[in-house]
């Protein structure tokens, strides 16, 4: 038995031109980059002007969409059916580059250099732990700015928590404005005037000890680093303050996804409760990687105790089957052939599938001793593999089932597991569709 | 310890530890990301800041485990170095460590690795070593050279100094043949190709590589020659040694018989993964690493299934002294 959530219905999301900021969050390694680039597949297709932001695309996935370099600006897609007066856009962030870009708007060029030209700059620039997060944020603040897209779409970082996105701006954003900053500025700034002269003394005895612990070399490179950034200071956190509450605003909406994994629920469970918090619109829940059976009905056990039955019963033993098989007709075969594009993607209970091999069928019939005892095996295989498939399908329903308990109101919509990635366009039209069609797994 | 998010490498680094404390053996695990991920799977409260003995292998060894963070690993610097008991207070009240941890991520790296090196250099008062082992669950693939690395990541920032010295210290300790560094993946396309890349990058640095540990192992059942031999030709038998195996008719439009479609579509998706597997592996094989593989535990790991895997790698050679 499965709880019910309400069905989130990906199309009027989309179609909504309410809609202008789509944020992907969740913890890594859900399939947040692939639904972002499924959802601007989508978007664009059906008429919306799109761009995705991602972060950290994989390879394959990159060049599904032109992708081949992190260079920083939206290029547009190709392969797309633009028919519906549509477009997509993509992007790969380069945070180091956004950076440059911003401390380059900011002061004028010879301090500008000063800046770039630091070894702390670099270090900071390339490698601080909320730098990936602080830029993306920019970056979506940015072209929010340009006003070029009626729908922006953003992959987040992928960082081991989903609140990092949210949490970690802000602490870069009051780090460089913070106190520590102030004072190590103070002796370059406050000189010697006398009415700072106790702060100076405290300070002296301060930069005296970090001297000695950093070394002094590294201690002025600090310095220098905070003096030449001293006028932007005030503008990371208001930066900061601005793009965090272009999240709050209407026509935002917050898409969390996850996988039907405990620690991939219990962050997307902090997520919603911080959202919740923080007055940002969640639209829903996107739970990529759910496995179906097509034939729910026979239980683990059944299967597995047919299996044994099966591999106890070694002679072959054609006589003991209660009914004679009607041999297939021929054309059968042909039929569901066919249907050999959809393996993988049939879900249904009475989903037909087709296999690549085109041996004649009348070989069957001339070895059919030897095969009723494959036929055995075989059967005994997929009945095991059928177990396994059904102790999966419960495990994940009892993790989903535990976040749908604590978050009922939640919208959700399942995306059924793909065997492979997804490395093309029409890949993630499928997830796309899957997207707007799926259900919930309901009881 | 590294492998991409995801793998299990928390879990590996803890069955690992476990498997090196057989035979009475003193190790040390210790975590750098703050995530508490050991005290987790050990099933105990969060770590704090002083290693614990959290764990006894059947040999009567001990696991024992610290959750490295890099303030306190800061102050902890500070005073060993500078008797800077309060002053350190005050720095840190100021921000001043939240400044030195956070704005060179080479800084807090040094920190972290540094004190890992302390606890693998430690000596009893007898002068024997503290611990025979210390597993780190590091951070993941995509950024471990950079982390190990640490030499290079303060070089542009201390160039003399003790921060420079400290680097030095670590580095020594990084390169030498007491260290290893093993990858965890999974079969899959990212985990492999960051296995991949990690390794070339290790190298490049010229940091020890260990072993690659496949984890989550899934049973191969049928490949993909018996799903088609089902699938063509031999539908009919198989509905009907379904059908005998007591699952319903075998004609058509029967019990079993429509059982054998939805069964078949889940083989073929099994025997596509077991291709793509085949080829993950071959890939990694290209590697030239020891290989160890874990298997899947399909209710998720708890205490016993970590002891299963500890003695799993230890069958396998690796974790044995």
């Amino acid at each position: 038995m499965s709880l019910e959530s309400p069905v989130l219905a990906i199309d009027p999301l989309l179609d909504d031109p309410r809609t202008r900021i789509l944020v992907c969050c969740g913890s890594g390694g859900v399939g947040k980059t692939t639904t972002a680039a499924a959802l601007g597949v989508r978007a664009a297709e059906r008429g919306r002007k799109a761009v995705v932001l991602t972060i950290d695309p994989a390879r394959r996935l990159a060049q599904s969409m032109g992708l081949s370099e992190l260079d920083n600006t939206p290029r547009r897609v190709n392969g797309i059916d633009e028919s519906a007066g549509g477009e997509l856009h993509a992007m790969m962030l380069d945070m180091k580059r956004t950076f440059d870009e911003v401390v380059l708007q900011h002061s004028d060029p010879e301090r500008a250099r000063a800046i770039l030209e630091n070894p702390f700059y670099q270090s900071l620039s390339a490698g601080f732990a909320g730098t990936q997060e602080y830029m993306a944020m920019e970056k979506l603040g940015q072209l929010r700015a340009l006003d070029a897209w009626d729908l922006i779409i953003v992959d987040t970082p992928p960082s081991r928590s989903a609140l990092d996105f949210l949490d970690a701006p802000k602490r870069l954003g009051s780090f460089l404005d913070g106190r520590f900053i102030r004072l190590l500025m103070a002796p370059a700034k406050v000189g010697g005037r006398a009415g700072v002269k106790f702060l100076n003394m405290g300070m002296s005895v301060m930069t005296g000890t970090l001297n000695k612990v950093v070394g002094g070399q590294l201690l002025r490179d600090v310095q220098t680093f905070v003096a030449a950034m001293d006028s932007m200071f005030g503008g990371f956190r208001k930066r900061a303050d601005a793009t965090y509450k272009l999240l709050q605003a209407n026509g935002t909406a917050f898409l969390v996804v996850a996988a039907p994994e405990r620690d991939a629920l219990r962050e997307a469970s902090y997520f919603v409760e911080r959202l919740a918090a923080e007055d940002m619109p969640l639209a829903g829940l996107v739970l990529n990687r759910v496995h179906r059976s097509g034939a729910e009905r026979l239980t683990a056990e059944r299967a597995l105790a047919a299996a044994e039955a099966l591999e106890e019963d070694d002679e072959g033993s054609e006589e003991a089957s209660p009914e004679s098989p009607t041999p297939l007709p021929s054309g059968e075969f042909d039929e569901s052939a066919e249907n050999l594009q959809t393996v993988g993607i049939v879900d249904q209970p009475d989903g037909k599938v087709g296999l690549r091999t085109n041996s004649p069928e009348s070989e069957t019939k001339e070895t059919h001793t030897h095969d009723a005892y494959d036929a055995h095996r075989l059967a005994a295989g997929l009945l095991r593999l059928h177990a396994e498939r059904m102790q999966l399908v419960a495990r994940e329903r009892r993790t989903r089932d535990r976040f749908v308990s604590v978050h009922p109101e939640v919208p959700m919509v399942d995306v059924a597991a793909l065997p492979g990635d997804v490395h093309d366009l029409a890949g993630l039209r499928e997830i796309g569709e899957r997207l707007a069609q799926g259900q919930p797994t309901a009881a | 310890m590294t492998g991409k998010g995801g793998t299990g490498k928390t879990t590996v680094a803890a069955a690992l530890a476990l498997a090196l404390a057989a035979e009475g053996r003193r190790i040390l695990l210790v975590e750098v990301e703050g995530r508490q991920g050991i005290a987790q799977l050990f099933e105990t409260d969060a770590l704090p800041y002083v290693e614990r003995k959290i764990a006894v292998s059947p040999g009567g060894g001990e696991v024992h485990a610290l959750a490295i963070d890099p303030e306190q690993a800061l102050l902890d610097y500070l005073d060993m170095f500078y008797k800077l008991g309060r002053a350190g207070r005050a720095l840190k009240k100021l921000g001043a460590i939240d400044f030195a941890t956070t704005i060179a991520p080479g800084l807090r790296d040094v920190l972290l690795t540094g004190k890992a090196c302390e606890a693998v250099r430690r000596k009893d008062k007898a002068g024997w070593r503290t611990y025979d082992a210390v597993v780190m669950d590091a951070p993941p693939t995509g950024r471990i050279t950079r982390f190990l690395n640490v030499n290079d990541e303060v070089a542009g920032l201390a160039r003399i100094g003790p921060i420079y010295n400290q680097a030095q210290a670590v580095m020594r300790v990084m390169k030498s043949r007491e260290t290893a560094v093993h990858l965890v993946t999974l079969l899959e396309e990212m985990p492999v190709q960051e296995t991949v890349d990690g390794v070339a990058e290790l190298r490049a640095a010229g940091l020890p590589v260990g072993g690659v540990v496949i984890n989550m192992v899934r049973p191969v059942i049928l490949d993909s020659e018996a799903v088609c031999a089902a699938a063509n030709g031999q539908r009919t038998a198989v509905a009907k040694a379904l059908s005998q195996a007591g699952l319903g008719g075998a004609r058509r439009g029967g019990h079993a018989e429509r059982l054998v479609d939805p069964l078949l579509a889940q083989a073929h998706e099994h025997a596509e993964r077991v291709a793509l597997e085949r080829r993950e592996r071959a890939e990694l094989e290209e590697l030239g690493l020891p290989t160890y593989e874990l298997d899947l535990l399909g209710d998720g790991v708890d205490l016993g299934g970590l002891y299963r895997l500890a003695e799993n790698l230890r069958k396998q050679g690796l974790g044995v002294a």
